[in-house]
């Protein structure tokens, strides 16, 4: 298939896997109700029809070993596609993640890796309350070996999954549980751009927004109404967080003077913080102004549907905060 | 050289009684282990090695007895005890024991040591410091073998500590819901770190895979020809197809869980009552001589070969550069 079709975050996902799995008879995915309920959230529906009972696994609920599984087979060289339901359980597969799959590599010294996938979904918009939406990818990556992605875009979901199933080393691979439904064009030809590139969704000349995954697309929104005021906000996406292209954003910085660092995730200690320092260091000769972070609340996400939207920026927030930094 | 002691068609097809040639084998893979982990304990002393060094000594006839049942191509995974592990896969001494120096001449280039150590020619998976969590991996690893559809087996080996660790049960429950094919070595040496296994395990060890109709066997693990035995048997049940076998070891380790421990919760009297009665190599030497298989001389020029082993891997150990700086920053992800 070529050419530019319109599709669903979630059916860019399945296409992803099914045309690698169609390509590399090494790749499986194992995790909870993938087969033949086609996943919690539908991403692997019909695999199971298509590439078997023996390739598309339903598990125990297991996840430590269901991680534990996927690292072992990994370091013979099939290419597991493990699945944690929500990233909330990473709790129980850490150990797996962090102490086996993130050190194998360096610690044999080289002779071996870990070409695997933990696919999963974060955040908030569906009233899950406080342990089946959070936002835990400081946890890998603050973790060295890991790879780290998080698709905004439809197009993203596709390309960067069926990237991360050629990369020789442990990808941690996040969606978000309320981009599943959003609809934008997919090539499977075209990528975006690289792994490991960030992406300018749009340009502007006063501002630097930098984001991911969902919070892309708050930030878009923000800097159209900004736009209305007549200021122009350059917004980044930067794709994956391990590579973490500081490139793009030190370009962009360095002609705006102004960056404001935005994260569904909860503020303190978050992966915004460690890209807030880097532009300061970076940037430091060029910044008109202290870079801003703007990020969830230091809670646990509660349910109800006003408190729940109140724990993670949104556009005005983010509009807020940049015509804080103007003069 | 360590020998791997796997057997061949013509022998498999024989009798489960090991030949003489085999016991000699075996009596000189455990005896390599024994002078391999004394030598490194008195590198540890002498400030050489450094971090963590768990001995092996007193247990050896397990990894050699489990070793002979194994053929080329089946996969072995292990916790931080591991020396005597990669010895009896056939590992070269040297590269183990500069590893434990943390030199670049080691398996991991002086960045594992002791605990995480890899050979893909030997089918060595490691070397995992986590107690408990190289048995998902081992399933991981069996797992893999059953998808390729190659007929060969993992050793998964863990201790009397890791028995009582959550992902163990889950790794059982998906083996055996799987039938996939995985021997789960319990090596009881009857102490986890300090704590006996009366004070930290309820029930029976071997008993732990029965809710998932798991077979288990209890073995004397002091005894290679026994561990041999069981291990044959598991591992015709499990290369057949019909799922995860657990052998439960009783054995014993007479020094400390590491170097630094000095081994106060248990009686110098229990330590020295199992030397005297139950050592596996002094107890198989006795019946090698008493059968007339092995004179003295013979016992002499293993003793000399093995030590000589020893002392090259020392020496190796001591004398190879430790890794350059640089090796700071590599192995840590692939550029892509």
């Amino acid at each position: 298939m070529t050419g530019m079709s319109e599709t669903t975050y979630r059916d860019a996902l399945r296409q992803a896997l099914d045309d690698a799995m169609g390509a590399d008879s090494t790749i499986v995915v194992l995790g909870e109700e993938v087969g033949r309920y086609g996943g919690a959230y539908g991403v692997t529906k019909g695999l199971i029809e298509r590439h078997g009972a023996d390739r598309v696994i339903d598990a125990p609920i297991s996840e430590a070993a269901i991680v534990g599984a996927a690292v072992g087979a990994a370091m013979t060289g099939l290419r597991p596609v493990a699945e944690l339901m929500y990233v909330d359980f990473l709790g129980l597969a850490m150990d797996q993640l962090a102490n086996q799959a993130a050190k194998i590599r360096y610690m044999f010294g080289g002779q071996v890796g870990v070409p695997m996938v933990l696919r999963t979904q974060g955040g908030t918009g569906r009233s899950a309350g406080a342990q089946h939406s959070q936002s835990l990818e400081a946890w890998s990556v603050h973790t060295p070996g890991l790879r780290v992605a998080m698709p905004a875009t439809v197009s993203d979901a596709y390309h960067l999954l069926r990237h991360a199933l050629t990369l020789p080393d442990p990808v941690v691979f996040i969606e978000h549980k309320a981009l599943y439904t959003r609809k934008g064009g997919l090539d499977p030809a075209a990528p975006d751009a690289p792994w490991g590139r960030a992406v300018v969704r749009r340009p502007g000349r006063n501002v630097t927004l930098v984001a991911y995954s969902r919070m892309v697309h708050s930030a878009l929104e923000a800097a159209a109404a900004l736009a209305e005021a007549g200021i122009e906000a350059e917004v980044i996406d930067l794709r994956t967080l391990n590579p973490l292209d500081m490139e793009t954003v030190a370009a962009s910085v360095t002609r705006t003077g102004r960056a404001v660092v935005v994260s569904e995730a909860c503020l303190t200690g978050g992966v915004a913080a460690e890209i807030a320092a880097r532009i300061q260091e970076d940037c430091f000769d060029w910044l008109e102004e202290p870079v801003i972070r703007v990020a969830g609340e230091d809670v646990p996400i509660p349910v109800s549907p006003g408190l729940e939207a109140a724990s993670i920026p949104g556009a005005p927030l983010i509009a807020d905060a940049v015509r804080m930094m103007l003069p | 050289m360590a020998t791997t002691r796997r057997r061949t068609k013509a022998q498999e097809a024989q009798s489960n009684r090991p030949s003489a040639d085999e016991l000699l084998g075996y009596y000189r893979d455990m005896l390599l282990i024994r002078r391999f982990e004394e030598k490194a304990g008195q590198l540890y002393g002498m400030g050489l090695i450094g971090g963590f060094c768990h001995l092996y000594i007193g247990q050896e006839a397990v990894v050699v007895g489990i070793q002979a049942a194994l053929e080329q191509g089946d996969t072995i995974i292990t916790s931080y005890r591991d020396h005597g592990h990669m010895l009896a896969a056939g590992m070269d001494a040297k590269g183990v024991m500069a590893e434990l120096t943390g030199r670049r001449g080691g398996y991991s280039k002086g960045k594992g040591g002791s605990m995480h150590m890899f050979s893909r020619e030997k089918n060595f998976y490691g070397g995992h410091g986590i107690v408990g969590a190289q048995v998902p991996l081992g399933t991981g690893l069996a797992f893999a073998h059953k998808y390729r559809g190659d007929r060969k087996v993992n050793a998964c080996y863990l201790g009397d500590g890791a028995v009582n660790q959550g992902q163990v049960y889950e790794s059982f429950n998906m083996a055996a819901l799987w039938k996939l094919p995985v021997i789960y070595v319990i090596e009881n040496n009857r102490y986890a770190m300090g704590t006996s296994q009366a004070r930290a395990s309820a029930g029976e060890l071997y008993q732990r895979g029965s809710a998932y109709g798991i077979p288990g066997r209890v073995v004397d693990g002091m005894n290679v020809v026994s561990v041999r035995e069981a291990a044959e048997e598991a591992v015709a049940h499990v290369r057949g197809g019909n799922g995860p076998m657990i052998l439960e070891m009783k054995t014993y380790r007479y020094r400390g869980h590491s170097m630094s421990d000095p081994a106060k919760y248990r009686s110098k009297e229990e330590v020295n009552k199992m030397r005297s009665e139950m050592d596996p190599i002094d107890n198989l030497k006795r019946i090698l001589v008493e059968q007339g298989v092995i004179d003295e001389e013979r016992l002499k020029t293993i003793d000399r070969e093995v030590k000589e082993i020893v002392t090259e891997a020392a020496e190796f150990a001591t004398q190879n550069p430790e890794p350059d700086p640089s090796e700071l920053w590599t192995d840590v992800l692939i550029e892509a």
